[in-house]
């Protein structure tokens, strides 16, 4: 059983156990236009809620992924690196970035679930 | 007798059938090889003469690698290169309103007067009292310059704009560093429609960048300066006339806010060209300000560059202008090239600019003359407000229709629901013979298209290119989205995949795989 | 005004179709207490032929490199370019292009913004260059920026053989970035110790090779020295004619090359416009500075070149930018890459024996007037002397008997017990008879 999370910068969050399977929502992807480069961390990085964690690119847009929790990044995607437009075809599945071993549970009742994400986005538009 | 020599010279009917041609030529359109599948290394264009034997003295670093350099005669150098300028649009050839470029007409005196040996031929390092002529050039351009904008200083030595403002703000970094304000003052505001080299300047030089927001109006408002005005601010950086082509009408007074709060005030002046002989910047209140020469004193854009950024100075900044600079002793001009001894804030490049630019600038100056210059700067702003008032009931303004500066800003909501965007408008003008307009600048309005046609065009030029925009813009109405969706269609080429171009660069001609492994095989 | 199309008629037509009274309504955002009503003080407009007398007479009061015997190099060389340059370069549809933003209506600028990044990366024996910087020094300053993104460090290692322009400009631009520099003392005869300043919190070394007195170096131990330490080695030049003959920086192991092209294609011009050259590795580029060109296909799959890679540069990321830079040098990277054309390998290997082998003769010359040292070991085409007494006073003394005998070595590092040295350049320009003045000229000097 997984729930997902969403921030206001578009990044979700997918928990399953005690990890977060963090990407791009698929209303991210459409914004930046065809990805062409993504660069993640080193497995093994810690990272707080809200700081820079990964980098994606479109030819005519640059954005940073922030972390949605605080925790360790216990594994990424390195199969985005060479074929980037995995981000645009299927940003929920086989687009992700990065793993997070989250730290403290408690901080994603923070963040939005998907009714208050997908009200969020029709705002944003 | 008869003369058999006559032959039909009506065309048929199949002459308007099109075909592909064999070498995918389409008549004057010449398709072209790269250099490195034309050349060949053992080939040359240039007659030198093989050196008298002679002892190496390059010590045991002499080059045994092959380079792989090709080489091609000189007509095939002709053929190579007039064929690739063929794919280019160009002022010359028509209407460039590329707003916020200003890509005015390049008079061809100033070329060759920058080709003149007296300018072209000297050495940055020959004797100081050889280049005395070359150094009175630079001194007479600056006095110009420092005259129209009633500064006290010049810094001749920037590249570029860019390297222009970061001259600005490296002099603003040293004036609050000399004040022993250097750890307090780390902010700089910039607006939101800055050009990007602004945030990117402040931050090369270590300062914080604070976005100011534009009001509805298209201006900056003293209210949302003073909210952020503060001990911790540094300068802002504001362009005058603005990136949505309007005067900052509240300027001075933002000006105040800054020098009272101990700040300095950096304006970026690509849009100088607006105000030239109709308003002095030093008289706004401002302290460093770039002048484009490549801009508004019509040095060629050159596809890319070289610019040139002079940079002009108030009293408060001027000591800390870069080396060199040049010092009159009676009839003797000297160039100051060493810092020590003096509050310059250092060398922002070797030798002493970009002289081939100052000439061409210069040669545009004393052309126009005070009058002169103050009719181009008049003729550039009426014929951006002509085109306003023409295409203002069609396209949609999003600050209301009121007069422009240099150039006019429209924005896509007129395109709202049409299948149309600007990047499609854009891309039908290339059809209709006319280079786009600056798309998706600046930033704070959607859609953004920034015409700039300058004082270059002639009344029937703008009337022709205001037609062609109309008819595009009802056709867009229309609904006729095939015009626009596949443009451009007449172009050397169709629209270029960058999605391919960066997910896997090639950003260099690499031999194909056969040859490659023909030499393998070889070796 | 002969460049101003429109007729006072036009001007009230426009005016009136939009119900306009006078011109200055346009201008009504400007406080009107600050709007100028007359012209101001200042010289009137000018037919052609006034501006081209005035300018005449300024550009004739100027010693020009090809009247005299002229031996002036450190960063900029006189040489011969091809006629056939400067008329490509001169046509409307490179002259008066913008940045080629639209590729469609671009290709020309592209394709040859292309061959000129391949001609760079060959000649450096780099995996890619950008197409171009404003200049050597400029792009040395934004080589070392590079090397601190891509290291993570701050602080930057600066031979003594740098030219001191390019170090003065890396300097600056270092204080104002709050990052650390080391500036070994000036390297007459290259035999500073670099190795012993390279540790593991060095970002990277910057060697010019040939250095500012003349002098080839091996970047070989120093490259090995950096990549053991993490850091990386910046390798520049100032006379690209040099590549031909030496061993390339990428072969002896740099990570970044960047130097001066204005030698292919470009006059003197007295210090600009000039043209940066830049090269890495492939796997540095996308921390690179500047434009870069790229080749793709159009929607009918046919090659074409864009610019790509954009996301590093300022008008995407701003604040964030990997420079502020906004402009190449494009019509001098343009004249670069349509002398090199014409020269090829063939052509430029000969031209830099040429080079050599005028400087050789010339030491020899040299080192034969009393009281006059060559210093050099090795060099390419240019070296240093020491004469007696002081360089700059000689330097004029030559000027006067109507030779420009080389730099005074002063004039770049004042204050530095170097009062005595000149730096002597000589390329394919200089005939047997430019030497014989030269050290005639010399000779009664000294």
């Amino acid at each position: 059983m997984s729930e997902t999370r969403y921030t206001k910068d578009h990044e979700y969050i997918r928990v399953e156990g005690d990890v977060g399977i963090v990407g791009i929502t698929d209303f991210a992807q459409s914004q930046l236009g065809d990805v062409v480069f993504v660069e993640l961390p080193q497995a093994g990085k810690v990272v707080a809620k809200g700081a820079e964690a990964a980098v994606v690119e479109s030819v005519k847009a640059a954005s940073e992924v922030y972390a949605p929790v605080s925790g360790e990044v216990v594994d990424v995607n390195g199969a985005i690196e060479g074929q980037p437009g995995l981000v645009n075809e299927d940003p929920a599945g086989k687009g992700w970035f990065l793993k997070i071993k989250i730290k403290d549970k408690a901080e994603l009742s923070e963040l939005m679930d998907e009714a208050a994400y997908h009200a969020f986005v029709s705002s944003c538009s | 007798m008869l003369n058999n020599q006559g032959r039909p010279t009506t065309p048929k009917d199949s002459a308007v059938a099109s075909h592909e041609t064999f070498t995918r030529n389409r008549g004057l359109q010449m398709e072209e090889a790269l250099l490195f599948e034309i050349g060949r290394t053992d080939v040359t264009g240039v007659d030198l003469d093989e050196p008298t034997a002679f002892v190496s003295r390059l010590g045991d670093l002499a080059r045994d690698e092959e380079i792989g350099l090709p080489g091609l005669s000189e007509p095939e150098t002709m053929r190579h290169f007039v064929r690739l300028s063929q794919k280019n649009y160009a002022i010359d050839s028509g209407l460039y309103p590329l707003g916020s470029c200003t890509m005015k007409h390049n008079p061809r005196l100033n070329e060759s007067m920058a080709r003149l040996p007296g300018f072209g031929d000297i050495h940055p390092l020959q004797p100081q009292s050889t280049v005395q002529g070359a150094l009175a050039l630079i001194e007479e351009l600056a006095g110009w310059l420092m005259t129209l904008t009633n500064m006290d200083a010049v810094a001749m030595s920037p590249k570029a704009g860019a390297h222009g403002e970061y001259c600005g703000m490296a002099a603003i970094k040293a004036a609050i560093e000399a004040k022993g304000e250097g750890a307090l003052r780390k902010v700089v505001l910039v607006p939101e429609s800055a050009h990007g080299t602004n945030p990117a300047t402040a931050a090369a030089i270590g300062f914080e960048v604070r976005s100011v927001p534009a009001g509805a109006d298209g201006n900056v408002h003293p209210d949302a300066v003073r909210a952020l005005m503060g001990p911790d601010v540094a300068a802002i950086m504001l362009t005058n006339p603005n990136t949505c082509g309007l005067f900052e009408r509240q300027i001075v007074e933002i000006a105040q806010i800054l020098h009272e709060g101990g700040g300095y005030f950096y304006c970026d002046g690509a849009n100088f060209n607006a105000i030239v002989g109709k308003v002095r910047p030093g008289d706004l209140g401002i302290d460093a300000m770039h002048i484009n020469l490549h801009k508004t004193f019509s040095t060629p854009h050159g596809g890319g560059g070289p610019g040139a950024g002079p940079v002009v100075l108030s009293s408060r900044l001027a000591p800390f202008a870069p080396v060199p600079f040049i010092k009159r002793d009676g009839d003797e001009l000297a160039l100051v090239e060493d810092a020590h001894g003096t509050q310059a804030l250092g060398r922002l490049t070797a030798f002493h600019g970009q002289m081939g630019m100052f000439v061409r600038a210069l040669s545009y100056i004393l052309s126009h003359g005070s009058d002169g210059l103050k009719q181009a700067s008049e003729d550039a702003v009426l014929n951006a407000n002509y085109v306003r008032a023409r295409l203002a009931d069609l396209m949609s303004l999003p600050f209301g229709n009121r007069p422009c500066m240099h150039e006019v800003l429209f924005d896509d909501t007129w395109l709202k629901d049409t299948g149309v965007t600007t990047l499609d408008f854009a891309k039908a003008m290339i059809d209709e013979g006319y280079h786009p307009m600056t798309m998706y600048f600046p930033l704070v309005v959607h859609g953004a298209m920034l015409i700039e046609p300058t004082e270059s065009e002639s009344l029937a030029s703008l009337e022709l290119f205001i037609m062609t925009l109309r008819d595009l813009a009802m056709s867009a109405l229309r609904g006729e989205t095939t015009r626009f969706e596949g443009a451009p269609f007449y172009a050397p080429r169709r629209r270029l995949d960058e999605t391919r171009a960066a997910r896997a660069p090639v950003l260099r001609w690499i031999p194909p795989q056969p040859i490659m492994d023909a030499q393998q095989a070889a070796e | 005004m002969r460049y101003l199309p429109l007729s006072d008629t036009d001007r009230s037509g426009m005016l009136a179709r939009m119900g306009v009274q006078h011109v200055d309504e346009l201008f009504a955002d400007v406080p009107a207490h600050l709007l100028l009503k007359d012209p101001l003080d200042l010289p009137r407009r000018k037919g052609e032929l006034d501006v081209a007398r005035q300018l005449g007479r300024m550009a004739a009061r100027n010693v020009t490199a090809s009247s005299v015997p002229f031996f002036v190099g450190a960063g900029a060389y006189k040489h011969h370019v091809p006629a056939t340059v400067d008329h490509l370069v001169q046509r409307s549809e490179f002259l008066t292009s913008y940045t080629p933003y639209q590729p469609e209506i671009s290709q020309g600028t592209l394709q040859y913004l292309f061959e000129f990044q391949t001609q760079v990366a060959l000649l450096t024996g780099m995996d890619v260059a950008n197409a171009s910087m404003y200049d050597g020094s400029t792009g040395t300053a934004e080589a070392v920026l590079m090397a601190h993104r891509v290291t993570r460090r701050n602080k930057a290692v600066l031979s003594g053989g740098l030219h001191p322009h390019y170090a003065e400009v890396v300097r600056t631009q270092s204080h104002l970035a709050n990052d650390e520099v080391v500036t070994l003392a000036a390297d007459v005869s290259a035999s500073e110790d670099i190795l012993s300043q390279i540790d593991n919190t060095t970002s990277c070394v910057v060697v010019q090779t040939p250095d500012f007195f003349g002098n080839p170096r091996d970047l070989t131990a120093i490259a090995d020295k950096c990549h053991a330490n993490g850091a990386l080695l910046i390798a520049v030049f100032t006379e690209v004619v040099s590549l031909a003959a030496l061993k390339s920086p990428g072969a002896m192991g740099a990570d970044i090359v960047v130097g001066e092209g204005q030698s292919i294609g470009n006059a003197l011009n007295f210090g600009g416009p000039y043209v940066g050259l830049f090269a890495t590795r492939t796997k540095y580029v996308r921390q690179m500075p500047g434009r870069l060109c790229g080749e793709t296909l159009d929607a009918e799959g046919r090659r074409g070149f864009v610019l790509t890679l954009s996301t590093r540069e300022q008008h995407i990321r701003r604040d964030k930018a990997t420079s502020n830079i906004c402009t190449n040098s494009g019509l001098c990277a343009l004249a670069f890459t349509i002398h090199m054309t014409l020269l090829g390998e063939a052509g430029l290997k000969r031209l830099a024996r040429i080079n050599h082998a005028n400087a050789v003769q010339l030491s020899g010359l040299l080192a034969g007037v009393k009281g006059v040292e060559v210093l050099n070991k090795s060099f390419f085409n240019e070296f240093t002397i020491r004469v007696p007494g002081k360089a700059a006073d000689v330097v004029e003394k030559l000027a006067a008997k109507g030779v420009l005998g080389g730099v005074p070595v002063s004039r770049l590092l004042s204050g530095k017990g170097l009062d005595d040295l000149i730096i002597v350049a000589n390329t394919e320009v200089n005939t047997d008879d430019d030497r014989a003045s030269f050290v005639a000229a010399l000779k009664e000097v000294v």
